[in-house]
């Protein structure tokens, strides 16, 4: 398999014969699959255990035109501690900042959390290759140790699939010692099909995550979608041994969500994914979900909104 | 008893579009009587700006409910009969007093119409069974023909106020279609009391849209509306001069082709329908596909 | 927080919501009645053993006492009633039965021991489904592509089998009572408790008295049911071998029989599959109801070049299969439906390891209590096996390999069954092709064990012969 895949890399008509010869992902036996999974009842010290898990996998996220430093200070002192009147919750992940904004992000967190920061012509993707590298080259020199790329829907479309993992291949050697999510844009995808193909083609170009999302288009993550990837992931390491992290990001709303992924996780790729390092999840609104199930299951009384921060 | 008697409180009759009750966007609004020329209410008189507004509410929904499952429509089509069982004295009132019925024949055409909607309900999901089928085609294809709604319906209900109208508009939603229907010019409160029942019958909004006012006035823009997929013109009035009107507007329907389905005076309302009334708005569509390794 | 085991706690779901009574007459008239006997049985729950209730076993008398009631209300209320009319009694029932379906939920995987998973998505809403399609067919008889003036046979003689209690009275009643017959029905002894709570669901719904009856028993009680001279009609669902007696028996009369049978379904793999998705559909088709599934996909036909792979995921699939407590909401796989099943299925496994095919299990705990097997897999199988022959009604499946389309469908059909078969492959030529060539009722393309009211449901050859389901299920109930 591995000579298999280094093949599929050594030219463009190799590459697409690779992608388009994956086994296809029948639309209404994916969706049953994650529908089926959704229905899993997690409770008590499950659910528990799940809360806690999902919250130190979010990638707490801002990235509007109108964010601000002080925007972001007040994100990351949330992400450093979600709940103020509880310490043991554990901390987010990472802050998911746009790249003037990361040493800001950064001067907060300290070595504590990731900083993670959208680059490379976010979100569209559409610029030249030296603009997108330069971007990244500003991010991670402002102190992100984690750079999220869009990939070129326009190209993977259009079947130039070896511009889009050029691309790739290009920006991970700009990150350095950075790590590298490469988002799919799954809701312009339009298929599982390509969303399967377009994980692969991010694995094979050295991506450390594939992730759904900017977060910007409709749908963004959805179970079977993050389904999917997961898949994929699952069988990359099977063929090259190499571990490649998933987040799903925006569409998040509700713990309930955010539970029906782990499960997913646990049931699709395994245990190995249930962790921080290999799982993420880019939201905002969802944290302080995520908290008020918390304190309902530390109180046994429905929580409210005034009783979490918000940023 | 004591002190004086109390005063009851009247409703107001308006439009049903989009699954909302608007007043005419035109203002306007016409005097209902009972049979014996008393003062009903008065009913809001729609506009041909209404009756774009109602297509447009009907496109709108359109995909949506053709899109349920038929086993979900037929769910929601009987609900309107349970709904419609519970509000039973109200209609048998509103027919004895829109058309100075006796109690015995207000209840005959009530039951009509609540187990026509039973009726209906049923065919959602067969009628595919019924009016579909494979086509033994001679060579290696496998060849099926399913009947898809034609989209929206644009409908002039008969002038009895309530069966024939329910006649007419639940065929066409059985099946996924969307109905913009102009009830009764003479009798419209039974009309606006079936689009409450239906506002509370899970039934999306905008799949039948309600309009009270002139046929005449409405009609010619609904049927010369390239947006109006059949034109069904049943109630249209043929009497006389009156004959002219359903020419016209079987003549503006064909501009754009639309399915014309032509006045039914004197329609027997309480005979059990046959399948016409559910084909007539249907398209067949065949697929083809090889059959080999 | 690096822990790495997601542990589901227990989802049970409650008990509470079933109030089953300690003993349960024969519902016969619209009420319930004592037999004349005094024998009873009980009824257990095969995950604990645990007696659920004590149930009156009909004898002759009581089967008598069932078809009278049912010929009374045949001719005096429920044939000459309007279709219209029959309709609503039956959308009545379809509303009752959603409204209770939880509980009735809850008392199936009791009495079953089936996951509240599949009772609650699964059956019940297909129940529901069923009334309310055969609802809206009793007033359109005669539409329905059977002539123009379809009548009823009479009085139906109904025996359900214990894999779906529930759905297979409403596939038997639901058709019955909107073409204008009356029906006897005789649940399965080990699974009789729905039964018992559809005929509440009768009185609830002012079903008049007569139009359903139920008798409880075991064979006999069925024996008795399905000879007795005032049956114009038995339809059975179960066993072949029974059914072949049932068939034998009826020789010579003028009853109407329809038969739903055995089955050694086929589940064909082909190289192109979309091979998550087929693996899922592996699962679904052996594991769905603990095998318990006469259209199950017992065979799995997988092509060569893909063989390993497929066995591979198949695998890891398998050891994500949850076993345990019926009712916890997070089980996959529930319990085995008695002690005599679980004996069956245990002898011919082992004859699947003493004819030299290669046994992997699920790795799972499975309780100490009730009756229970881990969902396994036989390797290396041919069709000389008897694993690839016998219907084993359990959760095993038999893998064996082909190379080709056309071997696939040789050794699909080489069965006497043919009740099923699944065809995993993206090209939809090739799908209509199988279709085309194999030999079973029901074809399933890239998905398996699928059912609606509105799709037949019946066998080829010794799987039994009549359609239950869409517009050919009302055939069985008319002349």
């Amino acid at each position: 398999m591995t000579t298999l895949l280094s093949e599929a890399t050594g030219s463009e008509s190799a590459l697409r014969r690779f992608l388009s010869g994956l086994p296809g992902v029948d639309q209404v036996g994916a969706e049953g699959r994650a529908a089926t999974l959704a229905t899993r009842s997690i409770k008590t010290t499950a659910k528990a255990y799940a809360l806690d898990l999902a919250i130190s996998m979010v990638d707490l996220t801002t990235l509007e035109g109108a964010d601000t430093p002080g925007k972001v200070r007040a994100l990351a002192a949330k992400a450093l501690r979600p709940d103020p009147t509880d310490p043991s919750c554990p901390a987010a992940a990472a802050v998911c900042v746009y790249p003037d904004l990361a040493a800001t992000a950064r001067a907060v967190v300290g070595d504590r959390l990731h900083v993670a920061s959208v680059a490379a012509a976010f979100p569209s993707g559409r610029s030249s290759l030296e603009v997108k590298l330069r971007e990244v080259a500003d991010a991670t020199a402002a102190g992100a140790d984690e750079i999220d790329m869009v990939i070129d829907r326009g190209a993977f479309l259009t079947g130039r699939v070896q511009q889009v993992f050029d691309e790739i291949v290009a920006v991970k050697q700009a990150c350095g010692p950075a790590h590298l999510k490469v988002i799919l844009e799954t809701g312009e995808l339009a298929t599982y099909d390509n969303v399967r193909r377009a994980s692969w083609l991010a694995m094979l170009a050295g991506a450390d995550f594939i992730k759904t999302s900017t977060g910007k288009v409709q749908p963004a993550a959805t179970l079977p979608v993050t389904m999917v990837m997961l898949e994929a992931v699952r069988d990359f390491r099977a063929a090259t041994g190499r571990q490649v992290g998933v987040k799903p990001a925006g569409g998040f709303r509700s713990a309930k969500d955010a539970v029906r992924h782990l499960v997913v996780i646990n049931e699709v790729a395994g245990p190995d994914w249930l962790d921080p390092d290999w799982f993420r999840i880019g939201a905002s609104s969802l944290l302080n979900d995520l908290l008020l199930q918390r304190q309902k299951m530390a109180t046994g009384a429905y929580s409210g909104p005034d009783y979490v921060s918000l940023d | 008893m004591s002190g004086s008697e109390r005063v009851e409180v009247r409703k107001t009759y308006k439009l049903y579009v989009g699954g909302a009750f608007p007043r005419s966007e035109s203002g306007r609004s016409y005097v209902v009587s009972d049979s014996r020329g008393r003062f009903l209410a008065n009913a809001a008189q729609a506009s041909r700006k209404d009756g774009r507004d109602a297509v447009v509410a009907a496109r709108k929904a359109q995909p949506g409910w053709a899109g349920r499952t038929p086993y979900n429509r037929g769910q929601v089509l009987y609900r309107a009969a349970e709904v419609m069982e519970d509000r039973r004295e109200q209609f048998v009132e509103q027919l004895r007093a829109a058309e100075g019925v006796g109690q015995r024949k207000a209840d005959t055409f009530v039951d009509a119409v609540i187990d026509r909607w039973v009726w209906y309900a049923g065919w959602a999901d067969k009628v595919a069974q019924v009016l579909g089928g494979a086509n033994p085609v001679a060579g290696p294809y496998f060849n099926l023909s399913v009947p898809e709604p034609t989209g929206v319906v644009a409908v002039v209900a008969p002038a009895g106020p309530l069966l024939g109208l329910v006649s007419v508009v639940a065929p066409a939603i059985a099946t996924g279609n969307t109905v913009v229907v102009i009830a009764s010019q003479p009798h419209p409160l039974p009309a606006v009391t079936l689009g409450e029942v239906l506002a509370t019958s899970d039934l999306p909004g905008g799949v039948v849209n309600i309009l009270t006012g002139s046929a005449a006035e409405i009609a010619p823009w609904l049927a010369s509306h390239r947006d109006v997929d059949a034109l069904d013109l049943t109630g249209v009035d043929v009497d006389g001069d009156a004959g002219e009107l359903a020419r016209d507007l079987e003549a503006a329907a064909a501009e754009t082709l639309t399915r014309v389905r032509r006045p039914e005076p004197g329609a027997d309302w309480l005979a059990t329908p046959g399948l016409d009334r559910l084909s007539w708005t249907l398209e067949t569509k065949t697929v083809w596909h090889p059959i080999g390794i | 927080m690096t822990g790495k085991t997601f542990e589901y706690a227990p989802a049970p779901e409650s008990r509470a919501v079933v109030d089953l009574a300690s003993s349960y007459g024969l519902f016969i008239g619209g009420e319930f009645t004592a037999g004349a006997g005094s024998a009873t049985f009980k009824t257990i729950n095969p995950a604990t053993e645990e007696v659920l209730a004590e149930v009156t076993e009909a004898g002759e008398a009581d089967v008598d006492r069932a078809v009278a009631a049912a010929r009374r209300a045949y001719e005096r209320v429920w044939g000459p009633m309007p279709g219209r009319e029959r309709a609503k009694y039956l959308f009545r029932i379809a509303r009752i039965v959603q409204e209770r379906s939880r509980e009735l939920a809850v008392a199936e995987s009791l009495d079953n021991g089936k996951p509240i998973r599949e009772s609650r998505d699964g059956d019940l809403p297909l129940v529901a489904a069923w009334f309310f399609y055969y609802a809206g067919w009793a007033d359109k008889l005669e539409h329905a592509g059977l002539g123009t003036e379809p009548r009823a046979l009479g009085v139906a003689g109904q025996v359900i089998p214990w894999n779906f209690p529930l759905m297979m009275l409403a596939w038997k009643i639901a058709p019955a009572l909107a073409t204008g017959n009356t029906v006897v029905l005789k649940p399965a002894e080990t699974t009789p408790l729905t039964a018992l709570l559809f005929a509440e669901i009768c009185q609830q719904a002012d079903l008049p008295a007569g139009v359903v009856n139920i008798v409880t028993g075991a064979g006999p009680t069925g024996q008795a049911l399905v000879t007795h001279a005032g049956v114009d009609k038995v339809a059975f669902t179960g066993s072949t071998a029974v059914g072949r007696g049932i068939a034998r028996s009826l020789a010579g009369t003028d009853k109407r029989l329809t038969l739903e049978l055995g089955g050694k379904a086929a589940n064909v793999v082909f190289d192109d599959a979309p091979l998550d998705q087929a693996v899922e559909g592996i699962v679904n088709g052996i594991f769905f109801n603990q095998g318990h599934v006469c259209c199950a996909g017992s065979r799995l036909l997988v092509q060569e070049s893909v063989a390993d792979e497929v066995l591979e995921r198949l695998k890891a699939r398998m050891t994500t299969l949850r076993v345990g407590d019926p009712l916890d909401k997070n089980t996959d796989v529930g319990a085995i439906n008695s002690a005599a099943q679980l004996a069956r299925i245990r002898t011919l496994s082992d004859t699947g390891d003493a004819e030299g095919a290669e046994r992997w299990s699920a790795p799972c705990t499975l309780p100490d209590h009730g009756f229970w097997f881990a969902p396994t897999i036989f390797t290396g199988v041919t069709q000389a096996h008897r694993i690839a022959r016998e219907e084993i009604f359990g959760p095993v499946l038999s893998v064996l390999t082909f190379r080709t389309p056309a071997e696939a469908v040789a050794k699909a059909n080489n069965t006497p069954y043919g009740l099923s078969a699944g065809v995993w492959t993206e090209k939809g030529s090739r799908i209509l092709w199988m279709a085309e060539q194999l030999r079973a009722g029901v074809v399933w393309a890239n998905t398996f064990n699928k059912f609606d009211p509105a799709s037949p449901f019946g066998g080829y050859k010794e799987s039994g012969y009549g359609r239950e389901g869409g517009r050919h299920g009302l055939a069985g109930y008319l002349r």
